[in-house]
């Protein structure tokens, strides 16, 4: 009854899985989308600042130049190989989301339109208003129900499914779900998985800007199941997000000629500079006793209704400030997780049949630090890559799928966890996680703060069984669903302190103030990390 | 402050109560109030919730009787708070927005074939703020015809047809104003309901207008004239 087949299984709707759902139905593969929400609730829909590719419409530019700017934010990190892949598809990415209607600003000179965003050497990111990644995803919607794409909604994701072949080596088959609206476990069956879950900015609660759903469901399921994680202490804070909501001001008001101010009215950093650079001279400046503003007054009315309407609403919405008159208080929040599943150029994890893309992924793009505008093309590129080859791989698989043990296991999961005795309150443990990860395992960070979160945080996971949702009941079960990403964050938030205590150098947005330099010889290398009968491992790898 | 939520369970058995909630909190939006109940109060409280900035349209519900996205709403004292209408209820604040949605599946809400046009900012004006919508489904909940005909195609689907219709790209405009004949762009009583509760200030009664127009070049009419010699209209009145 709860037991569903198909070709190639996408987990997650956001623009990562909408694009691998398009080329694996053009691939010929049957699809099936699952989100825990629904496609256009997804975070994509609040990028703001824009698309990445050299098109040179607004300003000289070149691939040569887009990849050289990437490659010297990653600080080394990322891989130069997947890189130029990536800056070379873009022209082609921009086409054709040009192609199916995604309704980009455009020149005067009808091109669409481009402005510079932080770390970049030109006006490079293709923008719709401040609505680029709503736009975007919408778009990738309607083109999905165009195609007939099957998306099932508020379907959450528990595990996925593994067998073994004959030489022992598991590969993904499927995945066990939570209907959320009847409570019930559903197993769907696959010749390849793909995971599109996003990321996990979400462990720092109130300090990030993302949206709820941000909890790293997906990779602490593919790290269950056996795949790999790569560099996942690298997490990018966004330099300017209202102070009391953490709400974000798009970079695009610093490449317009937003200034950062202290309380004394003093600039105090290139405002351009990339993005981890900016957070830590704004969280200095803080930690000294000032408090910080983004100015954008001198931009005028008509430029900030044209290009920051957005931002314009929320600084008066949640902070009581007119940005067209007012200075903005700002601070920065954790915004993008650059770690992920490990995969490899074929966006392939090391579990044979999972496939992933998306932030959740990690294709060596970023390194240690993201550039904006490379995140919404890196779905798109990726997002390609992986729904064709997840499509070809299914195409080839004549593997027996053999689910009931573990459909058992998730239902005994569902039903357990209701009886765990709830004399520990998990959302206030969430809270208190986010406040020691913001002041310890933030922005700067030491051994010693490092190392009294990871004792905070393997507490709580003794205390799991003392906590539990207080909501018994099947239908519409949030208190659940909280519950449950809870514990996925719990698990990723060991891994990420495991990989911030290995690190000892500072690189990109991985800076330990007790070692601020670099150091090549030792950790110019991706911080693997591993689980061999649930006991974590973690290694440097190049 | 004080504010009443309405609450709904079908689990034993279908159960609606309206609940009073005390709260201390300063100038909050309804979504902080409803996170605080939540995570403090009554963890039984159910309310779909994502973006906090009025992007992800999953805050959608009803004060005082009028659609607001929970997240961009001031608490006042004494609110009333209940889910959508014209839409199922799972759960207290839950809506199954499945069939609202599907209308754009009806409606054929995408670019049906596309040229390759270079367009001006005076195009990307021409369909800018319709495609700032979010889905929330505000406008489905306070569509009196939606309320009377599900079949309707509604505010939302209809505004993204006018989003493809007017975008230079399409090709097939002639296909997409056939697909709205029918329970479309001709059952709006232009009421001006939807444009009123929108979030993001779009006027799908507007739009709906110009389908209308666009409809007229393509030379179908309004069914609801040339009924004159004693026919009835939709709601079985006389029409004259």
């Amino acid at each position: 009854m709860n037991n569903y087949k198909t070709d190639v299984l996408i987990i997650g709707a956001g623009g990562a899985g909408l694009v691998a759902a398009l080329n694996a139905h053009k691939s010929g593969a049957k699809v099936t989308v699952l989100t825990k929400e629904y496609p256009t609730r997804a975070q994509t829909s609040m990028a703001q600042g824009g698309i990445n590719a050299a098109l040179a419409n607004a300003g000289a530019d070149s691939v040569e130049d887009h990849i050289q700017n990437t490659l010297k934010s990653a600080q080394g990190l990322a891989n130069e190989e997947a890189v130029r892949l990536m800056c070379n598809e873009a022209l082609e990415a921009v086409a054709w989301l040009d192609s199916i209607g995604v309704p980009f600003s455009r020149t005067k000179e009808s091109k669409i339109a481009q402005r510079t965003l932080g770390g970049a050497s030109a006006p490079r990111a293709c923008y719709a208003q401040d609505y680029t990644g709503l736009k975007i995803l919408h778009t990738l919607y309607d083109r999905a129900m165009a195609e007939g794409i099957e998306i099932k909604n508020e379907r959450y994701l528990l595990n996925f499914i593994t067998n073994k072949d004959k030489h022992e080596k598991s590969y993904a088959c499927g995945a066990t779900v939570l209907n959320i609206r009847t409570g019930e476990v559903e197993t769907y069956e696959a010749k390849s998985v793909i995971v599109a879950t996003g990321g996990y900015s979400k462990i720092y609660h109130k300090h990030s800007t993302n949206a709820k759903g941000s909890t790293g469901d997906g990779i602490a399921a593919a790290i269950r199941a056996g795949a790999r994680l790569s560099d996942m202490e690298f997490i990018q804070f966004h330099p300017t997000a209202l102070k009391n909501s953490s709400i974000l001001i798009s970079e695009s008001a610093r490449g317009a000629g937003g200034h950062l101010l202290n309380s004394k009215g003093e600039r105090f950093v290139d405002e351009l500079l990339p993005r981890d650079q900016v957070a830590r001279a704004i969280n200095d400046q803080i930690q000294a006793g000032e408090e910080v503003f983004l100015d954008i007054r001198h931009l005028g009315e008509e430029f900030i209704m044209e290009q920051l309407p957005q931002e314009r609403k929320l600084a008066k919405l949640y902070e009581n400030v007119d940005p067209v008159s007012d200075l903005i208080p700002i601070k920065p929040v954790a915004h993008y997780t650059m770690g992920g599943i490990e995969v490899d150029k074929n966006s392939h994890t090391k579990l044979k049949g999972l496939f992933a893309a998306g932030e959740c992924a990690n294709h060596k793009v970023h390194g240690a630090n993201r550039l904006g505008g490379n995140s919404l093309l890196e779905l798109i590129v990726f997002g390609k890559q992986a729904g064709e080859n997840a499509a070809a791989w299914a195409q080839k698989f004549d593997s027996p799928i053999e689910t009931d043990e573990q459909t058992i296991s998730a239902q005994n999961f569902v039903k357990g966890v209701k009886y765990f005795t709830n004399q520990i309150d998990f959302y206030q443990k969430h809270q208190f996680m986010g406040n020691i990860f913001y002041n310890n395992a933030g922005i700067s960070k030491d051994e010693m703060g490092l190392k009294a979160v990871l004792g905070a945080i393997r507490q709580i996971q003794k205390e799991i069984p003392f906590m539990g949702p207080k909501d018994k009941s099947k239908i519409y079960n949030t208190n659940l669903i909280d519950f449950i990403e809870f514990g996925n964050m719990v698990e990723l938030c060991e891994i990420i302190l495991v990989c911030m205590i290995s690190r000892n150098e500072s690189r990109g947005a991985h800076y330990r103030s007790d070692i601020p330099k670099p150091n090549d010889m030792a950790y110019k290398a991706h911080t693997i990390t591993w689980k061999e009968d649930g006991v974590l491992c973690a290694d440097f790898m190049e | 402050m004080k504010i009443e939520i309405k609450r709904y369970t079908s689990e034993p058995e279908i159960k609606e109560e309206v609940l009073a909630y005390e709260v201390e909190l300063e100038d909050p939006t309804l979504l902080e109030v409803l996170n605080h109940i939540k995570t403090t109060q009554d963890s039984s409280l159910s309310f779909s919730s994502g973006c906090r900035s009025s992007v992800c349209g999953s805050c959608s519900m009803r004060v005082n009787g009028r659609e607001v996205l929970a997240c961009a709403y001031k608490v006042q004292e004494g609110d009333m708070i209940e889910p959508l209408k014209n839409v199922p209820v799972i759960r207290d604040l839950v809506v199954d927005m499945e069939k609202a949605y599907s209308m754009n599946v009806r409606a054929k809400a995408w670019l049906e074939g596309s040229s390759e046009v270079a367009l001006s900012p005076e195009d990307e004006k021409r369909n800018e703020r319709q495609s700032d919508c979010i889905m929330c489904g505000s406008c489905y909940s306070a569509c009196p015809v939606y309320a009377v005909n599900g079949e309707f195609l509604g505010p939302f689907a209809l505004t993204r047809v006018w989003r493809y219709v007017s975008d230079g790209r399409e090709e097939g405009e002639e296909a997409k104003i056939h697909t709205i004949q029918s329970n479309g762009v001709w059952d709006c009583t232009l009421c001006n309901e939807c444009t009123l509760v929108c979030p993001q200030d779009i006027s799908s009664k507007a739009d709906i207008e110009k389908l209308r127009a666009t409809s007229a070049q393509y030379g179908f009419m309004d069914p609801n004239f040339g009924s004159f010699g004693g026919d009835f209209g939709f709601d079985g009145s006389p029409s004259f």
